[in-house]
């Protein structure tokens, strides 16, 4: 009935008219603090409205912001605990120098703003039977998701022992320092090293030796750089351990360089084809692949043709503007890819 | 291209010059979107929220007349602000730079019987794309009404007022039938059976709009059902007399050029953009009245720049009246009172056979081209 009465536009848009946290289906969260804990880092508090099922630890989100009135998308590990009692829930973004939305959580994230989240996604979870050993590793920003497998542990009041080897530049650059201090003292059965690479080196066997020499019969999770994570990876699979690690990459977004040479390779990722770029427009390729999208006019002005671009940057060919914004809707007709692209058709 | 006398004609170096200047405006537009462009749809969008509101909670007092008087007023606003400056800009991707799902293009629906998605198709693409080309641009006409000299007369013409006259009261089904392209059907051009996707859908979206309007909101409104119900309706032809004047003054005005398939084959930029100047016309008029017609007032600057926000055209208005000033091309524009007089005296005017001394030069030379060759747009250009 109220749905038959708000045709054509949706409930939605006039619940936003009395309290803009209000939706049937959508996930919007008003931010209720802000702190930094380091210089280059930002955590927002957000409580979330009815509509959000809840993240299990160490899974993320993606949020959405707007930004000069267009809307960003970035995903987010989920800091917080499972099981905090408030409800609310915690992420922590590390600011990127060339990144917009990072940055503007720095400078511009203020309580009372409302965001646009997802549901949680990811499957760097727990098991539903715990193991006696939990060994987490993470780097600069990677803290994020195991701190919330490591709060969400505690408060589970979990009987087995919990190694943390985190590393960054120095204790000023660990974004809940003061907190892992005060749960090490507090807990005995958690033991925490904070690895500085400049002065103990990056990572290997010997930082394992000395802190959880028994780490193969432990249960790992690791999240950082790629780096630390090829160098986790490959130690646990040269053991033979590889099942008892799991790793979270945060996806890196698509290097803007290209000028539309046919570099790289386009993915259309509903029908499975992949081809490689030849340089033309996403239309044409779409085409030659034996796809047929719909189009229109093939000049850029009808918007028939508008696609979903699930990541990959890509220039419009009448402006040569670049854009790699992830999840973007683009005019097919009036883009050529500049590298890897991945489109959701 | 034919020589035409009321056309002004430009050398190739021309055209390509007048495309490099609007390119150029252009690029200069969609460098500066943003935030403010952003607040503005919102504020209209929430602005037609609330007219709609006002509106209905009146009408549930529409048995006192005052009450269904300012009821019906602030629901037609609310349509008329829903249908023009926000549906028509959203769906032709105005906002899409903004990456809101309820302000893209591709998602939205809008408060009128036509699906949206086949609006985009005969508006967006075919209109937008073909404007003011006979044969390709169903907007001539609609199927219906002879509304320029090149279309041949036929008998079924001498009703062309009273065709024009239905179609402007009931604009919205008008407009919802027009992807249907019952003229082709009716001559056996398209078969009834290729329609039946369109016409689900078109039952769809039309009888969710009838429910609402005509059945629940009147129920709810208990013993003020007739009241409610009057006043929905009369908002809905309110928008529909709104609606059809301003568009129908979009193209129709006299002075506005038109054009066949061989002209417009291999256009370049600079051609397209030639042809949708020439072939559009503005309405003057103050900010408010702006707001109501979607910026449709600009239409010359919408058809150059149909996905930039529609606010902007007031801006780059007297930049695209100077170019053409300077290019010699003609720039038709003028107070609503004015325009709609001329369309009518149009529509009235075509209603009757050409007779060679009423006729612009060029019409009447294609004319007879095609009284001898028997089919349409079969002359050479």
């Amino acid at each position: 009935m109220v749905t038959a009465l708000t045709v054509p536009h949706g409930v939605d848009r006039y619940l936003g008219l009395f309290n803009p946290l209000w939706s049937v289906g959508e996930v919007r969260a008003a931010i209720v603090a802000v702190a930094h804990h380091t210089p280059d880092s930002v955590t927002l508090t957000l409580r979330p409205n009815a509509n959000w099922q809840g993240a299990r630890a160490g899974q993320y989100v993606r949020l959405a912001v707007e930004i000069d009135g267009v809307r960003r998308t970035r995903c987010f590990s989920v800091a917080s605990s499972q099981h905090r009692a408030d409800g609310l829930i915690e992420i922590s973004a590390k600011v990127n120098p060339a990144g917009t939305v990072s940055g503007f959580l720095k400078r511009k994230a203020l309580p009372g703003q409302i965001v646009v989240l997802s549901q949680a996604e990811g499957e760097f979870v727990l098991p539903d039977e715990l193991p006696g050993h939990i060994l987490l590793i993470s780097g600069g920003s990677g803290i994020t998701p195991v701190m919330s497998i490591l709060r969400t542990l505690i408060d589970r009041r979990y009987p087995g022992r919990i190694t943390f080897l985190h590393y960054a530049a120095g204790p000023e650059d660990v974004i809940y320092h003061e907190e892992l201090t005060d749960l090490a003292a507090a807990h005995p059965r958690f033991t925490l090293a904070e690895t500085y690479p400049r002065r103990h080196g990056r990572f290997g066997r010997d930082h394992l030796a000395a802190t959880a020499p028994d780490y193969a019969d432990a249960l790992c999770y690791a999240c950082g750089p790629a780096s630390l994570l090829d160098a986790v990876g490959a130690l646990w699979l040269a053991e033979g351990i590889g099942d008892r690690l799991l790793v979270e990459r945060f996806a890196t977004p698509a290097p803007v360089t290209g000028t539309g040479e046919a570099v790289g390779e386009i993915r259309f990722v509903r029908s499975g084809i992949s081809a490689p770029c030849d340089g033309r427009t996403l239309l044409e390729q779409a085409e030659a692949a034996g796809l047929s999208p719909e189009y229109g006019c093939r000049m850029g002005i009808c918007h028939t043709c508008t696609s979903v671009k699930s990541s990959g940057a890509i220039r419009n060919v009448l402006n040569g503007t670049v854009t790699a914004e992830p999840g973007e809707r683009i005019q097919l007709c009036i883009t050529a890819p500049c590298g890897d692209v991945e489109l959701d058709m | 291209m034919a020589t035409r006398a009321r056309i002004p004609q430009l050398s190739p170096e021309q055209l390509d010059e007048l495309g490099r200047e609007l390119d150029a405006i252009r690029r200069e537009l969609v460098a500066d979107l943003g935030e403010r462009d952003a607040a503005y749809i919102r504020r209209v969008v929430t602005l037609q929220q609330r007219f709609e509101f006002l509106g209905r909670a009146l009408l549930w007092a529409g048995w006192f007349p005052p009450a269904w008087l300012a009821g019906t007023a602030a629901l037609s606003i609310s349509k008329i602000l829903d249908n023009m400056e926000i549906g028509h800009n959203v769906m032709h991707g105005q906002y899409d730079w903004m990456g809101d799902p309820a302000l893209n293009s591709k998602m939205f629906e809008w408060d009128t019987v036509c699906p949206s998605e086949q609006w985009r198709h005969t508006h967006n693409y075919v209109h937008h794309t073909f404007t003011n080309i006979l044969g390709k641009d169903r907007d001539i006409g609609y199927g219906l009404l002879r509304m320029i000299d090149a279309q041949r007369w036929r008998p079924y013409y001498l009703g062309n007022p009273v065709y024009a006259f239905v179609l402007m009261v009931a604009f919205e089904w008008g407009v919802m039938l027009h992807d249907l392209e019952i003229d082709r059907i009716m001559s056996g051009r398209r078969k009834w059976s290729e329609t039946r996707g369109l016409r689900r859908r078109m039952w769809q979206k039309g009888g969710k709009q009838a429910i609402k309007d005509y059945l629940l909101f009147p129920l709810l409104s208990g013993p003020g059902a007739l009241a409610t119900l009057t006043g929905n309706a009369t908002a809905n032809l309110v928008r529909n007399l709104w609606a059809f004047s301003i568009i129908f003054c979009g193209h129709f005005p006299d002075g506005v050029a038109d054009f066949t398939e061989e002209e417009c084959a291999n256009e370049t930029p600079g051609q397209w953009y030639y042809r949708q100047m020439l072939g559009s016309a503005n309405i003057e008029g103050g900010k408010l009245f702006h707001l109501m017609t979607g910026n449709l007032s600009f239409q010359i600057e919408h058809h150059l720049f149909p996905d930039i926000p529609a606010r902007r055209y007031q801006q780059i208005a007297p930049r695209i009246r100077e170019i053409c000033e300077r290019y010699g091309l003609g720039y038709n524009t003028g107070p609503l009172g004015r325009q709609v007089g001329s369309v009518w005296k149009k529509i009235f005017r075509l209603a009757l056979p050409p007779s060679r001394d009423r006729m612009p030069a060029g019409a009447a030379r294609r004319t007879r081209l095609r009284a001898l060759s028997g089919a349409r747009g079969a002359e050479a250009a």
